[in-house]
């Protein structure tokens, strides 16, 4: 009976990432708005970086943008558009259950979210993009941030209605695109950054700034608020989240 | 044992009692239809035996398992299909199915289940491009995927046009064939007289009557036949020895037992005039005459 399971997890998975990557409105999301981001705001002085490179700044940010775009806004709208169409309420009552079905959407997110590395640090790279500082600590920030956003998203997948769960987490996106440090370095945000700091997209642009640029301290801060995010969104999830 | 038992079944949402002590078998290689009106308690009752939900009150079993706390090992031999929806839209049924198949020991070939359902012509379009019976069809496909031993189906035939509704009926005769238990539901009565062996008719959460269609509906003291409007139908009450009334305009009823003779007097006497019969309905009521019978209102049967 084992074998079969796995096997189930693993057809899950794969046809999760093919139903990301065929679909324009999910690519645009996913790969299309950090691509154009990078390329913008890299190469056309729209931000003031100050005196690091444009690119040194701006690869961490869509790397972070890339993230928060595949495990909450990817993974939260088509796991409310699921629940609204019953899938995954009928998928319940299949041996794959609804623990492989969760265990599948999450390796589906990390399977995006490398070859979203693969293609904004290969293009980012090509710029001129160097990073020095721990990449083991970015890695795992940016395992920390997928587990809060996957939170949110699934956070809002399991309990609004698709509609809403769409216009919510894609008003998100912009705001944590505006505001969280990811677009502009937070220190230019003034009044706005003591409370940018508290959001989790912040806390990982926070993260992934120092340990992907011009090296530097990784801010203890950040772990901390990206961790209790990590904590806080996915047990709010489990305890709020409805199949049908 | 049964492959279904359902023992004063209550399930409460709330303040309301959606199901009221329902009690009723499947056995294995039985075709049962749940037939009520809309918000009689048929899927309530069917959701409960999947798993879904757990009863207020009283005992289901399904293959000898309880649904909730054994589900893990229940899932792998029953087969769903939702009232609505349950498929991915955005997938083709090819790609469904495959899918659904991955989940399974030892599943049914694709292929063939398309073939089955006469899905194969449009095994390539996504779901949302199907016509309202194809999805129905692919949705009853994924759930025969995984070869189970028993099937629910909720409203298997509704939104389905004839032809449709045929290949289902097909499909549901060769479960029955391979010992599948298969309970379905319908607010169609012609439909459950159709594909059921036996009809447990629900209403208000309560069953008012299970028994096989044949024996639902009683026999009647009439014929009913249809022929051109005004005929003489004093004349032909003389001929027959009995009343007849027109209903209707073309609409009739003769009031005696359908006899042999009679019948055969009833035809006689049209030929003679050189009426035509439009049909003739003999010596039974409707399953919907028995269901107006045994509720005893018109909920939109």
């Amino acid at each position: 009976m084992t074998a079969p399971r796995s096997r189930a997890l693993y057809a899950q998975a794969v046809e999760e990432v093919r139903m990301t990557l065929e679909h324009g409105e999910r690519l645009l999301v996913t790969f299309v708005i950090p691509l154009a981001g990078l390329l913008l705001f890299s190469e056309v002085p729209i931000v003031s970086t100050g005196s690091q490179p444009r690119v040194q700044f701006f690869a961490p940010s869509v790397l972070a943008l890339a993230v928060v775009s595949t495990a909450m806004v990817n993974l939260g709208i088509s796991t409310g558009f699921e629940r609204g169409w019953g899938v995954l309420k009928r998928l319940g009552a299949t041996p794959l259950g609804p623990v492989r079905l969760l265990l599948a959407k999450i390796l589906a997110v990390l399977a995006v979210e490398v070859l979203q590395a693969a293609v904004l640090g290969g293009v980012a790279a090509g710029l001129g993009w160097r990073p020095h500082g721990p990449v083991g600590e970015a890695v795992g920030a940016a395992a920390l941030g997928t587990v809060a956003f996957a939170g949110i998203g699934f956070l809002l997948a399991g309990t609004l209605r698709a509609e809403a769960t769409l216009a919510v987490t894609n008003t998100l996106y912009v705001v944590f695109l505006g505001i969280s440090g990811i677009m502009f370095p937070l220190g230019q945000l003034r009044g706005f950054a003591p409370v940018a700091r508290l959001l989790p997209a912040a806390a990982l642009a926070d993260l992934l700034h120092p340990a992907l640029d011009a090296g530097g301290r990784v801010p203890v801060e950040g772990w901390v608020v990206l961790a209790i995010w990590a904590l806080v969104a996915p047990s709010v999830a489990a305890a709020t989240f409805r199949f049908d | 044992m049964p492959a279904i038992e359902v023992e004063g079944l209550q399930v409460r949402y709330g303040a309301t009692l959606a199901v009221d002590g329902v009690s009723f078998s499947v056995g294995s290689g039985e075709v049962v239809a749940l037939l009520g009106p809309n918000g009689a308690g048929k899927t309530s009752t069917v959701e409960t035996l999947e798993g879904y939900r757990r009863p207020s009150a009283g005992r289901v079993r399904v293959l000898g398992l309880d649904p909730v706390a054994d589900r893990r090992s229940l899932v792998a031999r029953i087969g769903v299909m939702l009232q609505e929806g349950g498929s991915y839209p955005v997938l083709s049924p090819e790609r469904s199915l495959r899918l659904f198949a991955s989940y399974y020991d030892a599943p049914r070939d694709p292929e063939e289940l398309l073939e089955l359902t006469g899905l194969t012509a449009v095994a390539r379009r996504p779901a949302r491009r199907l016509s309202g019976g194809e999805r129905q069809r692919l949705s009853l496909a994924l759930a025969l995927v995984g070869r189970p031993r028993v099937a629910f189906l909720d409203e298997p035939t509704a939104g389905v046009d004839p032809a449709g509704r045929l290949v289902v009926r097909e499909i549901i005769g060769s479960l029955r064939a391979e010992g599948v238990a298969v309970l379905l539901t319908t607010h169609e009565l012609a439909e459950a007289e159709r594909l059921a062996d036996r009809v447990v008719i629900v209403d208000r959460g309560r069953v008012v009557a299970a028994a096989r269609p044949a024996e639902l509906v009683r026999t009647g003291e009439e014929i009913r036949f249809g022929a051109p409007a005004r005929i003489d139908v004093a004349e032909l009450g003389r001929a027959l020895g009995t009343t007849v009334s027109e209903l209707s305009p073309g609409e009739y009823r003769v009031a005696a037992a359908a006899t042999p003779a009679r019948v055969a007097a009833l035809t006689a006497w049209l030929a003679e005039h050189d009426l035509p019969l439009a049909d003739l309905r003999a010596g039974r009521q409707t399953l919907e005459d028995a269901f107006l019978r045994l509720t005893g209102h018109e909920g939109s049967p």
